[in-house]
């Protein structure tokens, strides 16, 4: 546990006035409010520890109690004294009871050296103390899922905060899609509603198919003798194989569409997008003397 | 059927500590969409969420109904150039470009 210089944390100085740690945190809480930065876990940490120097700072009692004792914060003892002289109880009481802030954050942890200094505190951004009814908080989770995972509608059991929760993921999910659970959030207090629970899917993909939505992308590889003369060639799917005809003097980078073929519709069953080919050309190597003539003599034809 | 469950415009009001002057500012600018049944003013129940976030913005950043605005619609265009990302990235990875 380190010793926190909450005046740094404000970007202030020793001597700063009331008014001076109003106006610093202020405008860090709107730099990394969780409600400006969605889904950014980086403020949200920067935001708690702007909030709990604000506590600190902007209370007169703890400011003291900080300049006093903070670097010997490990003395607990005088901390007691410290505490009674003061004649201020500070009763532990998690963040959460006093209303979360809704999307991303989770706003119950203050930092070790707080705790071990002030033991927790009810206050926090949200003064005044209104007793009435919070809806829980919403909780975000992240599910890697590999590609042939998301081609198929499949079930998956996911642990949130210790729940088990049974997922239906439909064909076709994106990379990146967030899907929303109602209920499956916090619990909200004074009797409000459960937040939500939002499930962020990240696609893994080492197939050799690219995806762009409904669409897959794929690079075939034909001889240049078929390139050539044409004739058939059998080329995979995702998810089986196609024979595919290729036209006399074919060139290298030409595309190929296959209606259908491609990933699944999220949520329209039975609908697939189109696969594109793209057909490379593989030259044949370690020429013999007999090819190389022949080869002389089709460019002599030219 | 679908039931939407309509919360009085007064009743959020008293809940959340707001200004009935402050919904209509929000309504003003088409942040929310009340709606009126027989001259009483409601607001469909999953649109609360939204609504927090708002008045969120507003007591504890002291941003004002504009303000909001201008967030929100800021935070649609992170998102939306966000989701771009993605794909640009995901292609490049695909063409063997590395990050």
């Amino acid at each position: 546990m380190d010793f926190i210089d909450y005046y740094q944390t404000l970007g202030i100085d020793k001597n700063a006035t009331e008014a001076d740690i109003k106006k610093a945190y202020r405008k860090l809480a709107r730099k990394y409010h969780p409600d400006v930065n969605p889904g950014d876990k980086a403020a949200e940490q920067k935001f708690k520890e702007v909030n709990e120097a604000n506590e600190v700072l902007s209370n007169a009692e703890k400011r003291k109690q900080y300049d006093k004792y903070g670097k010997d914060w490990k003395h607990a003892e005088q901390f007691e004294k410290a505490g009674a002289g003061a004649g201020q109880g500070y009763t532990y009481r998690p963040r959460e009871d006093t209303g979360g802030f809704g999307e991303g954050f989770s706003g119950s942890d203050y930092s070790d050296f707080f705790e071990s200094m002030f033991g927790g505190s009810a206050g926090g951004f949200r003064q005044g103390g209104r007793s009435v009814k919070y809806r829980g908080q919403d909780f975000h989770a992240q599910l890697d899922l590999d590609i042939r995972d998301a081609y198929k509608t499949h079930q998956q059991v996911v642990t949130v905060n210790g729940e088990k929760i049974r997922l239906t993921i439909a064909a076709g999910i994106a990379d990146g899609q967030t899907i929303k659970i109602k209920g499956k959030g916090g619990p909200g207090a004074n009797g409000g509603p459960n937040g939500d629970l939002y499930i962020k899917f990240t696609i893994r993909n080492d197939t050799g198919f690219h995806r762009e939505g409904d669409r897959l992308y794929a690079n075939v590889e034909i001889d240049l003798y078929t390139a050539i003369l044409g004739g058939e060639i059998v080329a995979d799917t995702f998810d089986g194989k196609v024979k595919l005809k290729i036209p006399p003097e074919t060139q290298a980078g030409t595309k190929v569409r296959l209606k259908g073929k491609g990933f699944p519709v999220y949520k329209k069953e039975g609908e697939f997008g189109d696969l594109i080919f793209t057909y490379t050309i593989k030259n044949p190597t370690n020429l013999s003397a007999e090819e190389k003539k022949l080869f002389e003599q089709l460019k002599n034809l030219r | 059927m679908a039931v939407t469950n309509l919360i009085l415009i007064e009743t959020l009001c008293t809940h959340y500590q707001v200004e009935v002057s402050f919904i209509d500012s929000l309504s003003d600018l088409g942040l929310i969409e009340v709606q009126t049944v027989e001259e009483i003013r409601y607001l469909p129940e999953e649109k609360v969420t939204h609504l927090e976030r708002m008045i969120r913005l507003h007591q504890e950043l002291e941003v004002n109904p504009e303000g909001i605005d201008v967030i929100f619609n800021l935070l649609e265009k992170v998102d939306r150039l966000s989701q771009e990302l993605a794909e640009a990235k995901n292609t490049l990875r695909r063409m063997g470009i590395q990050e």
